[in-house]
């Protein structure tokens, strides 16, 4: 048993503290006000190699670990989700689906310029009528000579507004559907057909922004199915692989911000003075304080042998990735609320930044699979076994 | 080019140090060790004239095996190489027994620089990096917030009092650095990769042949006075408040 953090990834995890603390926590307020992270920034965050984190270093990137990953998340998380959010999809749903399925030349196209945050990659599955179904996508493909045409529309599109390449995932058999019916599309912004629709206003992860895409006969080549044309009919299941790992990256987020939450409300309690004395004197907050330490102490052991086992295995963990999120995402939530009822008024207002991750965490447990979609998993596994 | 940086290995300035029972050293359980920050701009310094000159840049500490990770951070922020002189119970050695041991380890690396930060933000001395130029008889630059290198000389600007000292001296040399030198890089994630595999030589005091004669002892530790309690002003209006604030700092803190 050796629960020690290798010393590279504790060196990743000072990098990444020290960014925090210097450059983002500085102007975290002006992103949350302007929803804008300034481009200063972003380059900052490309110089680091934060773009790359999970992609193959021969193509660029890092070549972290899962555990590494994580750990890089978590940092980032107690400042302000939209960080996190920049470089999640490259790291993320927006380059996984290469990473596993594409082909080598696909590869050395795209994965290059993601690593690097030249390009933005961004993962487009869900539509107003597939969310946690996402078999019950509606954008089709149809081939015509060497080109795919693709017509439809998916929503909510993290990044979806700055990425120059979507996954998208399309029905090209609507008898099979999630049965071989649905493939994977490597999708470039500049692609005749291909546009940029609405961007969605939302509770939080301001600076972060989800849009419409939208794919009016979208001419895409036919080597651009990811994966080659051996992988047309099996987009769905890669857009599964692909999503494992997001479940525990979502699970680090959260905990950061929990993490954060639990230091706020430490030196808020021991600075207010109300009867005479620090909150912190009173029981009520004292309570309060060790329910959420130990709350995020069980979801920290939780996710960090989640992300050791699925480096050892190198394969995916669905199970505990499941387990990861719903109980790191709700455990989030849970701290947050105690967060904001230890500030009381102060946790209400927007000059303090406990109303923000509150709103923020909100998303967590919904999106990559919701709480529900995470049961229904956990479950089968369990009676698979 | 050859470039020595030597670096030190100290408590995290955020970390709160506790005395140890001793009573003449400190707990280093629960520390969080980094580089001395005077030394990174060393090691700034030293990449930058890697980059311009194509400098060869070593990095050397001393001190148990927990001092690898300062020098692999070097090491991430670009340096090529470093040396570990490995001893467990070096921290907290007479600084000129520190020189001596640095001074014999860096010899042979053929220096036409040495960096050092001006002092170590541990234990303050700011011995070591003059003692080094000493055993290796090379003029020294010291608290220095510009350097500049020519051909086979250097440039260096010290602030003293209301103006600048500006000196110059020939190769090799000593220089230590001073806040304001530069701003140093952050080791980024591709470089802390790249770092596991750069060449970290391990090697002991038997090797080098030197043996511990320290003549300095520290005898006690003493924490700082206890801060006062705050005290808060009372009165009904603001008025009233600032007329008792006026008198406490009058009559109690005798400022005014």
């Amino acid at each position: 048993m050796d629960f020690e953090i290798p010393e590279n990834l504790r060196m990743i995890t000072d990098t990444v503290r020290r960014l925090v603390q210097r450059e983002l926590e500085p102007i975290s307020r002006q992103v949350e006000e302007q929803d804008h992270i300034p481009e200063s920034v972003v380059q900052t965050m490309r110089e680091l190699g934060l773009f790359g984190l999970s992609i193959p270093e021969a193509y660029g990137g890092l070549g972290l670990s899962t555990l590494g990953e994580c750990l890089v998340y978590e940092e980032l998380a107690k400042v302000n989700a939209c960080f996190r959010n920049r470089i999640a999809t490259n790291n993320g749903i927006g380059s996984q689906g290469l990473v596993l399925d594409g082909t080598e030349q696909q590869k050395q196209r795209y994965l290059p310029r993601l690593a690097s945050g030249q390009w933005i990659g961004c993962f487009a599955l869900s539509e107003p009528g597939a969310g946690s179904d996402a078999a019950g996508v509606q954008t089709t493909a149809v081939m015509e000579g060497d080109h795919w045409v693709l017509n439809g529309r998916k929503h909510f599109i993290t990044n979806g507004d700055i990425a120059d390449l979507a996954t998208v995932f399309a029905v090209t058999d609507r008898q099979k559907r999630a049965k071989g019916g649905i493939t994977a599309f490597l999708v470039e912004r500049s692609f005749a057909g291909y546009q940029v629709g609405t961007i969605e206003k939302k509770m939080g992860h301001r600076g972060s922004h989800t849009s419409e895409l939208i794919f009016d006969n979208c001419r895409v080549p036919a080597e651009n199915v990811l994966g080659g044309p051996s992988m047309v009919g099996r987009g769905f299941q890669s857009a599964m692989k692909t999503l494992d790992k997001g479940r525990l990256t979502i699970g680090a987020a959260a905990l950061g911000a929990a993490q954060r939450l639990l230091e706020l409300s430490l030196d808020y309690a021991k600075q207010r003075v109300q009867f005479g004395r620090p909150i912190a004197e009173f029981q009520s907050i004292k309570n309060m304080l060790a329910d959420m330490a130990t709350e995020i102490y069980a979801a920290r052991q939780m996710l960090h042998h989640a992300a050791w086992l699925r480096d050892q295995k190198g394969t995916a963990v669905i199970k505990e990735a499941s387990m990861v999120k719903l109980f790191c995402t709700n455990m989030a939530g849970r701290v947050a609320d105690m967060a904001v009822q230890i500030h009381g008024g102060m946790g209400y207002m927007q000059e303090y930044p406990v109303e923000r991750f509150y709103r923020d965490l909100r998303l967590t447990r919904i999106y990559e699979g919701t709480d529900e979609i995470q049961r229904l998993v956990i479950a089968r596994e369990l009676l698979k076994e | 080019m050859n470039i020595v940086v030597c670096i030190k290995q100290v408590p995290d300035t955020e970390t709160q140090i506790k005395i140890a029972s001793d009573g003449k050293s400190i707990e280093t359980d629960d520390i969080k060790w980094v580089m001395n920050p005077y030394d990174e701009f060393g090691v700034e310094e030293a990449l930058v004239l890697q980059k311009e000159k194509g400098a060869e840049v070593t990095v050397v500490g001393a001190g148990p095996q927990r001092v690898t990770e300062a020098l692999r951070t070097a090491l991430a922020m670009g340096a090529d190489k470093a040396v570990l002189i490995e001893d467990d119970d070096f921290y907290g050695a007479d600084p000129i027994t520190v020189a001596k041991v640095l001074a014999k380890a860096i010899e042979p690396l053929n220096p036409d620089i040495i960096f050092f930060g001006q002092r170590a933000v541990d234990d303050d001395s700011g011995v070591v990096g003059s003692a080094v130029a000493e055993f290796l008889d090379m003029p020294q630059l010291s608290v220095v917030t510009k350097v500049e290198v020519g051909d086979g000389t250097v440039q260096a600007h010290r602030p003293v009092e209301g103006a600048t000292l500006v000196l110059e001296s020939t190769l090799p040399c000593v220089i230590t650095a001073q806040k304001g030198l530069n701003e140093p890089r952050y080791a980024s994630l591709p470089g802390i990769m790249k770092a596991k595999k750069k060449p970290l030589e391990v090697i002991s005091l038997a090797d080098l042949g030197v043996e511990r004669d320290d003549k300095l002892e520290i005898v006690a530790l003493n924490p700082p006075p206890e801060r006062a309690p705050g005290k808060q002003v009372e009165g009904e209006t603001g008025q009233e408040i600032a007329i008792n604030l006026v008198k406490l700092l009058r009559e109690e803190a005798k400022v005014i």
